[in-house]
């Protein structure tokens, strides 16, 4: 039970990582990017590369693909993103759908349509296991890691949000952005650094789930859904939203898929409709703004 | 849309002009002009009107649906199951699956009537995902992941057996196709249909006139679900066989593309695009069946960014 219950939490922070990049450009662009996961896949795929046939140290690694990833998706956004921004949501859509077929093929040409597998370094493998009886929790080290980083990483992006100067030029730029470059805020820039940033944030997601998640040409398509639920039933106004609708997903999904897995990812989907329906803004938006 | 329209510029523009006839003809001449590509022509005509079942909703009430395959999925599946174990003959199979699908649709349209965008595409998304799942998992009733199998078909009308050419289906599509869109044609262009724009360009405005937006909404989104149904119900039908991918995303996501290309808010998009589309598959999937993906992909980014009126701006007689 605890066992589960710490997987999912594992599960959940490592979707949060995925999507808050996502969750922070919605808001701040109203841009709907569907491609975002083909940003985590390519996060997954230098993991892999580095790591299994350049054997760069774990931890050298990690830092590297956030960088790498962020660079790629600061050059996306100057290049074709930005032309997007005043267009309706279905021109949007359309496009990242696009991006995101063209990821998945192009990675089906560059590597094999085969999954990816990533072995660990020794000293993340293996399990422990406190407590006894029905209290018994048994925790493999790797996840144990994931959750240690996510949580660093989270502390450190609601510290920049809500303590330094640029934290708040950016929570201004969501707010209202004609505002913010009235009061002489760059928000073009506010933007290409946050989307470079969410972007690194979903390739470092990719490439600590490497083992966790499948790495395969067609993830941004699998875990597509996975991030929308995150962004759409957290909402975009703060990351405390999507960050408690990620734990909750993954909960929800390690439990579903433990208790009945006849019903594969039934529940979660119903879930969110119900979410959805009842409070259309996300659970913990603060209403009013779409 | 500049100039304001009065009811009996609506109903003027009801009138079928000398091309719209043209077509009709070429459409029920195909069969036999290219009865060698029977098989591809059946397919043309489903997806036409499958794409034509998205645009009513994205086209003419601006839903912005990533899930239509849902209902798709649902016809297709329902025709082979009621041809299976009920009654084999085609009519009623389309019949039936026509009238299910649109009481999904109903019951459906309760989920997009709140919400920005994001919203309606997660809960479009979410409905053709559950249908998936179902699918996939009451492996007893739909045969699961091996696809509904050993669907036999009665002839059409008591009469035309479906033969191994194809040609028969692709008639007895072309002419389910062409009724429809006759329908769907009058549909639009009646005041409903013209109440149906005001509602996807200005929403606060179609409510200040005292268009019932929501009432729309669903009988146009329950409209769209049974014609979409009716194209699932024919490639089942057609085909003897309804597998998973009638519920996929890549659906969803394809025949929106066709949309875009044919142009989106006047019927014949879907038509045109559903041609281009499957013609170009045809060739490049020829070329290179693997990474028929990337092509797509990049038709879209790049319809995109050139803007998509443009293309068939000079076609659509000046209105969009």
């Amino acid at each position: 039970m605890l066992t589960l219950l710490f997987d999912g939490i594992a599960y959940g922070m490592l979707l949060f990582v995925l999507a808050v990049g996502l969750s922070i450009t919605l808001g701040l662009m109203n841009f709907i990017n569907l491609a975002h996961g083909a940003f985590a896949m390519m996060g997954g795929y230098l993991m892999v590369i580095m790591f299994k046939h350049f054997e760069v140290p774990f931890l050298l690694c990690l830092p590297l693909v956030f960088l790498l990833v962020a660079i790629a998706g600061a050059v996306l956004e100057r290049t074709l993103y930005r032309q997007l921004y005043q267009r309706t949501h279905l021109d949007q859509v359309l496009f990242s759908i696009g991006l995101a077929f063209m990821s998945v093929a192009a990675m089906d040409y560059l590597m094999g349509s085969s999954q990816q597998n990533l072995v660990l370094p020794e000293w993340l493998q293996g399990r422990g296991e406190v407590g006894e009886g029905a209290w018994n929790l048994g925790f493999g080290y790797y996840r144990l890691f994931i959750i240690a980083v996510c949580a660093c990483l989270t502390i450190v992006l609601q510290l920049i949000l809500s303590k330094t100067r640029f934290g708040s030029q950016l929570r201004a730029s969501v707010d209202d952005p004609t505002v913010a470059a009235g009061l002489g805020i760059a928000v073009n820039k506010v933007f290409l650094l946050t989307f470079a940033v969410g972007s690194g944030l979903a390739g470092l997601g990719g490439a600590l789930g490497a083992e966790i998640l499948s790495i395969e040409p067609l993830f941004p398509l699998k875990y597509m859904i996975y991030f929308l639920i995150v962004v759409a039933v957290g909402g975009t106004s703060s990351i405390t939203g999507p960050l408690l609708a990620a734990v909750f997903l993954g909960v929800a999904d390690v439990m579903g898929k433990y208790y009945i897995p006849k019903l594969g990812g039934f529940v979660v989907y119903v879930l969110m409709i119900v979410i959805l329906l009842w409070r259309p803004q996300g659970l913990f938006s603060r209403g009013g703004k779409s | 849309m500049n100039s304001p329209w009065t009811l009996s510029d609506v109903l003027a523009h009801h009138k079928m002009r000398w091309w719209e006839y043209l077509g009709v003809l070429f459409a029920l001449a195909c069969p036999w002009l290219f009865s060698s590509h029977a098989m591809m022509l059946n397919e043309i005509a489903i997806t036409a009107l499958f794409a034509v079942s998205l645009d009513l909703i994205l086209g003419y009430s601006g839903v912005v649906s990533l899930g239509h395959a849902a209902f798709f999925g649902w016809g297709a599946y329902s025709a082979g199951l009621f041809a299976k174990h009920i009654n084999n003959d085609p009519l009623v199979g389309l019949l039936f699956s026509l009238v299910s699908s649109g009481v999904l649709g109903g019951i459906c349209s309760l989920t997009i009537l709140r919400g920005s965008d994001l919203t309606r595409l997660m809960v479009t998304l979410g409905v053709s995902l559950i249908g998936f799942e179902l699918a996939n998992r009451l492996s007893g009733l739909t045969g699961g992941a091996d696809g509904l199998q050993g669907v036999l078909m009665g002839p059409v009308l008591g009469k035309f057996e479906f033969d191994l050419t194809g040609q028969v289906a692709c008639i007895y599509s072309v002419v389910v196709a062409l009724l429809v869109m006759v329908v769907l044609r009058r549909l639009v262009h009646s005041p409903f249909g013209a109440s149906l724009m005001t509602v996807r360009d200005n929403r606060l405005r179609a409510m200040a006139i005292g268009v019932s937006v929501s009432k729309s909404l669903m009988v146009i989104y329950a409209v769209s679900a049974a014609v979409a149904g009716l194209s699932g119900a024919l490639l089942a039908q057609t085909t003897g066989f309804a597998s998973l991918d009638v519920f996929s995303f890549e659906r969803s996501a394809d025949v929106m593309l066709m949309l875009v290309i044919g142009g989106v808010g006047w019927l014949y998009g879907g038509v045109i695009g559903a041609m281009v589309f499957k013609l170009i598959q045809d060739q490049l999937s020829s070329l290179t069946p693997q990474y028929w993906m990337f092509w797509i992909g990049l038709l879209l980014v790049v319809l995109v960014l050139v803007g998509r009126d443009r293309f068939l701006a000079p076609f659509k007689g000046g209105r969009s």
